[in-house]
């Protein structure tokens, strides 16, 4: 510092200046990868649906007349729309609380000390390793209405001939059953992490208070884990408006459009129908629909961490 | 722990693990029966036989798709590596002017379903003209914002005193990143490593979009294929196939678990 003072000002800040041009250089050649690969494939795409979702488009994708609004405004008068939507919210409602509550009883059964644990932690979270695709292929034979293990099952019991995914009045639920168990092996590794890290000291001195299983779920675990609880909800959420493959795979959409999701309707839209300025709409609703989830997470996971 | 209590959740755990494997025991038990006996719904084979395996890699291009889904999956594994490892460290030891905005602009990207942005990515690798090639299947999904956090966690665990010290005598930061902080993080680079290949190996909607030759395609869409083809016929085949497809993963899923115990046992101590 002796010598900057000693000299005149300017050529010490020309050399901070030039210091600090090199640093964001370089920090820029670490992060340019990134940059350029968010940029072109999530940055661009996302503004590009936007900017579609106010055109008409030809069968190519591109935009050949503005229309404003006019996608949203025929989008929520489109009884297929409306009820695409439906299908979305009664699949988020049938499988997000179900995965939960399934893998928080598994997880916390896998959380006691007993002997040979680790191989009952291993099977829950098996599912975990299974592709949408193949689980699908499964399912479909299960549920086949003449040779599939499901209706042999019930036919003991005199129920006979219940057509799984031809009913518009069932398929949505057997596709749900399919989806709440592929979710059970990550709800599960996710639930099972959260109660490992939880503070073992409370549960001394519960145990010291002598107090019963239920009470001590109910006031001591419960309110430590609902932070993963309400992680594990949110990903379960975002992740069950994003459904696409079981539906492709199992019932394409039908019966009449009974497991008609959203994904599953862009997809329809734009790569079968080529409607690109109706899917963009669409996909922008989504986008939004993502949005207010993440937001009130935030806001709810900062309240959280206030009370504790 | 009471005898009693332990005996019941020995019980409840038995009962839960029948429930949750059987779908995969099932197929696996299928795949070993003969067609007659499928159509017949038993759920035991009278005998094993492996004529269902020898058929699903002869009557479809079964290896070609496996080899497809190892290269694409090994690919998009090591380039989020790279590329979430290369931006995990200028968040953690540059300091310059713009870091926070750009780290912001990360932040977001989490708020972006990828579904909402398929439509013109497809047209994108249209225009490209990576339809139907390994550029197309990966090079979208090497930049991915939950590596980048999840390497950032663990890089700011490493001390800043230890990268001082090595700027004042002189190593450089690129030699810093590759020979210090690269090795002292194994155990987050494997953990994201797993997640990165269970998640390509499975991807099902991007492959769908921009294959349509067995020259590229992924095993997902192979199974697709198979199943909407050979339906109610060769149910033992399709069945073969899918434990082909579903073993490399579940493998991987257990060797993999207790390393990302482990990672998080490790972080609870730090």
């Amino acid at each position: 510092m002796n010598t900057s003072l000693s000299m005149k000002s300017s050529p010490s800040v020309l050399i901070r200046r030039k210091r600090a041009i090199w640093a964001v250089l370089e920090g820029m050649a670490y992060l340019l990868p990134s940059l350029i690969l968010f940029s072109i494939f999530l940055f661009y795409p996302m503004l590009r649906t936007l900017y579609l979702s106010f055109y008409a488009t030809d069968h190519q994708g591109n935009p050949v007349q503005f229309v404003g609004i006019e996608n949203f405004v025929y989008l929520l008068k489109d009884a297929n729309f409306l009820q695409s939507a439906k299908a979305t919210l009664l699949f988020v409602c049938y499988t997000v609380p179900a995965s939960v509550i399934l893998a928080l009883c598994l997880a916390l059964m896998a959380n006691e000390k007993l002997k040979g644990i680790g191989l009952f932690r291993t099977f829950f979270s098996s599912t975990m390793g299974m592709s949408v695709a193949a689980s699908s292929v499964i399912w479909m034979f299960m549920y086949n209405p003449s040779i599939g293990i499901i209706n042999k099952v019930l036919s003991l019991f005199g129920i006979s001939d219940v057509q799984w995914l031809l009913d518009p009045n069932i398929a949505l639920i057997s596709v749900a059953i399919s989806t709440i168990w592929m979710n059970t092996g990550f709800t599960f590794l996710v639930l099972l992490g959260g109660l490992q890290n939880l503070d073992s000291s409370l549960y001394e001195s519960a145990r010291i208070a002598g107090v019963g299983y239920w009470y001590q779920l109910h006031k001591v675990t419960l309110p430590l884990l609902s932070p993963t609880l309400f992680f594990v909800t949110t990903v379960l959420l975002i992740h069950s408006f994003q459904t696409f493959g079981q539906i492709d795979m199992l019932t394409k959409g039908g019966p009449v459009d009974a497991t008609n999701v959203i994904v599953y309707s862009i997809y329809r839209d734009a790569f079968i129908n080529y409607n690109f300025g109706s899917a963009s709409a669409q996909a922008v609703l989504l986008f939004f629909a993502v949005l207010v989830v993440t937001v009130l997470q935030f806001k709810f996971a900062e309240r959280k961490v206030h009370y504790q | 722990m009471s005898v009693l209590r332990a005996f019941l959740l020995y019980v409840l755990l038995i009962i839960c693990s029948v429930v949750v494997l059987f779908p995969i025991i099932y197929a696996f038990l299928i795949s070993f029966m003969d067609g007659a006996e499928v159509l017949q719904g038993h759920i035991w084979p009278q005998k094993f036989t492996m004529a269902n395996y020898i058929a699903a890699f002869q009557k479809v291009p079964l290896l070609q798709y496996l080899f497809n889904s190892f290269i694409v999956s090994l690919l998009v594994m090591l380039g989020q590596l790279i590329v979430s490892s290369l931006a995990a460290f200028a968040f953690v030891f540059l300091r310059f002017k713009g870091r926070d905005v750009l780290f912001f602009l990360c932040i977001a990207t989490m708020l972006i379903p990828w579904e909402a942005t398929m439509i013109p990515n497809f047209l994108t690798v249209q225009k490209l003209g990576w339809l139907n090639s390994y550029l197309g299947l990966t090079v979208p999904f090497f930049a991915l914002a939950f590596g980048i956090f999840l390497l950032r966690q663990h890089f700011k665990t490493i001390p800043l005193e230890l990268f001082e010290a090595a700027q004042v005598s002189g190593v450089g930061r690129f030699r810093f990143f590759w020979n210090i902080v690269l090795p002292l993080s194994r155990t987050s680079l494997i953990t994201l490593g797993v997640y990165s290949f269970l998640t390509t190996w499975n991807m099902y909607l991007w492959p769908l979009l921009v294959t349509n030759n067995d020259q590229v395609r992924n095993v997902q869409i192979g199974l697709k294929q198979m199943q909407s083809q050979e339906i109610s016929t060769e149910w033992g085949v399709v069945m073969a196939a899918v434990i082909v497809v579903i073993l490399p993963t579940l493998l991987l899923l257990f060797a993999g678990q207790k390393h990302l115990q482990k990672g998080l046992m490790q972080g609870a101590i730090k």
